[in-house]
């Protein structure tokens, strides 16, 4: 079973719900996010399955921005094909000015009978977006919007 | 928490936060407030405020509503007013649920005929009208016809009958702004929302049946005006936005302004969520006509509701909804950006109103009310928690200063976490029911988290935009039956 290495946060964001997230390297830090991003509407990750597998390819100028856009796409595939969807794998590297992400997730179809479903994400804001290098790794500071 | 230093009391009701409170300020930020109220404003609202006020184009003020409280960009009660020539328009200042507005039906059924029929009534609205996370509509559209709903609005809905002919008028804008292009919408926008029209969605969205009784009319001819004219009649209200397609092309948008916004125009912001563009510039443009087909989404959304309610009613009393006097009393939108003609220093001029978490509140006389209401002033529906119920406020000519605009809701005091530590959510169905309200949920946990203790008492917070002059009250309105998202 994958770690949990992601908190809410209470103070900030009353109708909204604010996350930290963190990894060792910048590929564990953007699984954390997505984990904590895909938490807010399934109670428990666990009972997602593994029916449908997806490749995700993004890339930014910005990091902090291909965290954005990564996590976008996660809600947007939860619209557009209803799918709840978890990381598999994920790599990040530099492409002269670019970051280049390639990503596998799996997951399967919504189903409210067994998914334990709380609240949908709308979208992922940019208030006090944050992603940055810590001493113990890599964190980021998430709001999405509910 | 405390007021911060530097914020001046001007009236009972209104507080400042001067252009010296930050750096690039380039109006004040105004606050509409009784003291209790501007003592449970949180660290968000003058920290957003102020970035507000540092926006180009900005007349007047930064403006927060009475509900306001921590956003993203704007805060959640927030409105601005920009020189469309000037000034920018930013997704930051209208929300990801573009058009999230509410809707209040009535019929002309008594609590007593409706109270032994609620459960059935709750249970069947819980069943034809989707909610919940990811959930779709029954309606099957192609993408094309969908880029006709998003350009059309209640228009496609009265063309395919989903709406009767007054629902229109009684809409904000006849339920179809102007300027919507659907050419400026992207596919994965149109991929999100195409199969969502009627559906709910989550979070805070629900649909209530509510009691308007005797002691809860505050103006008598203004609410038989607006359709309440038995004791205990019945009412639905309910609230909800764009959906999926909203979002997206709020993200998009979002994404596109923070390439340009410093780089082209050489604009810069305190807080990336308030990203944004010249309104004349092409950018600025596309943005407007692609979030008002969202606008449009969101009141074809809602007509389609309605016209679900008015099945589950029809079929439950086996009446035609005409019989059931089910007439549609207004639709407002509180997630906009839109273009109205006010007085500014004395002169009538077009202005580009953002409003987030804030109604559109017209007073008595003004051009674009339908007929029936140009006496009364619009209709204002404000959603209050489910526990604790909503109101239907109107309009006044004194809410030219803050340019007639209102609050929405009654805002929230708690995080989403801390009233679900608090509340559990069938522990709190089962508590409701006793107090007689039935409540249907998608997520017992979403259900939790919408518990009244999170929110301000709606009653201080409709009293403080009448203190202020921005509304009136009607009708109180309390719930009996609630399906949540």
């Amino acid at each position: 079973m994958r770690k949990v290495a992601y908190r809410y946060r209470d103070d900030i964001a009353l109708a909204d719900v604010a996350f930290e997230a963190w990894g060792t390297s910048v590929e564990e830090v953007f699984i954390s996010a997505a984990d904590a991003t895909m938490n807010v509407m399934v109670e428990d990750l666990g009972t997602i399955g593994r029916s449908e597998e997806l490749t995700i390819e993004l890339e930014h100028d910005q990091l902090d921005l291909l965290l954005f856009s990564f996590l976008n796409e996660l809600i947007f595939l939860k619209d557009a094909r209803q799918l709840l969807l978890r990381v598999k794998s994920l790599s990040i590297r530099r492409a002269g000015e670019k970051s280049i992400l390639k990503g596998v997730v799996y997951g399967e179809g919504i189903d409210p009978q067994k998914h334990p479903l709380r609240v949908d994400v709308k979208a992922v804001t940019l208030h006090r977006f944050n992603l940055r290098q810590t001493d113990a790794g890599w964190e980021a500071s998430v709001i999405l919007d509910i | 928490m405390p007021i911060p230093e530097g914020v001046k009391r001007i009236s009972d009701t209104v507080w400042e936060i001067p252009v010296s409170y930050k750096e690039g300020m380039r109006v004040p930020g105004r606050i509409y407030a009784t003291d209790k109220l501007m003592k449970e404003m949180d660290a968000g609202v003058f920290e957003q405020l102020s970035n507000v006020a540092c926006l180009p184009g900005i007349l007047k003020y930064a403006y927060c509503m009475p509900d306001g409280h921590w956003g993203y960009g704007f805060p959640i009660g927030g409105m601005a007013a920009m020189d469309p020539e000037t000034g920018v328009i930013s997704p930051g200042g209208i929300g990801f649920d573009i058009n999230c507005g509410m809707r209040l039906v009535l019929t002309n059924l008594t609590l007593e005929e409706v109270q032994p029929h609620l459960r059935e009534l709750v249970d069947a609205l819980f069943r034809r009208v989707p909610a919940g996370v990811g959930s779709t509509g029954v309606i099957k559209l192609s993408r094309e016809e969908f880029k006709t709903v998003a350009e059309e609005g209640s228009r496609w809905c009265l063309r395919e009958g989903y709406a009767w002919p007054e629902d229109l008028q009684n809409t904000e804008e006849g339920g179809c702004f102007k300027g919507a292009d659907a050419s400026k919408i992207s596919r994965k926008a149109i991929e999100r929302g195409f199969n969502q029209i009627g559906t709910l969605g989550s979070g805070n969205h629900y649909c209530e049946l509510q009691v308007a009784k005797p002691e809860n009319i505050f103006d008598e001819a203004t609410a038989r005006a607006f359709g309440f004219t038995i004791p205990n009649q019945v009412a639905i209200m309910f609230h909800c936005g764009s959906r999926g397609f909203g979002h997206q092309v709020a993200t998009d948008y979002l994404e596109l302004f923070l390439s340009v916004m410093d780089r082209k125009y050489g604009i810069k912001v305190n807080d990336r969520e308030l990203s944004c563009a010249p309104f004349r510039s092409p950018e600025g443009r596309d943005y407007f006509a692609a979030m008002t087909c969202a606008i449009n989404m969101a009141f074809a959304n809602r007509q389609v509701i309605l016209h679900r309610i008015r099945e589950v009613f029809s079929d439950v009393f086996r009446k035609d909804p005409r019989e059931l006097g089910m007439h549609m009393v207004y639709d407002v939108a509180h997630n906009t950006a839109k273009l109205e003609k006010h007085e500014v220093d004395g002169k009538k001029r077009e202005v580009l109103i953002h409003r987030k978490g804030a109604t559109r509140a017209f007073g008595p006389g003004m051009d674009d009310l339908p007929d029936q209401y140009r006496k009364t002033g619009q209709p204002v529906i404000i959603g209050g928690s489910m526990e604790t119920g909503s109101y239907l406020l109107a309009g006044l000519k004194s809410g030219a200063e803050a340019f007639y605009t209102t609050a929405h809701g009654s805002g929230r005091t708690m995080s989403r976490h801390q009233a679900k530590k608090m509340v559990r959510g069938q522990t709190l169905q089962k508590e409701m029911e006793g107090r007689g309200i039935y409540v249907r949920t998608a997520s017992w946990s979403g259900l939790a988290e919408e518990a009244g203790i999170a929110y301000k008492n709606i009653d201080d917070v409709v009293e403080a935009t009448e203190l202020a002059g921005l509304s009136k009250r009607v009708v109180r309105l309390l719930p009996l039956g609630n399906i949540k998202g």
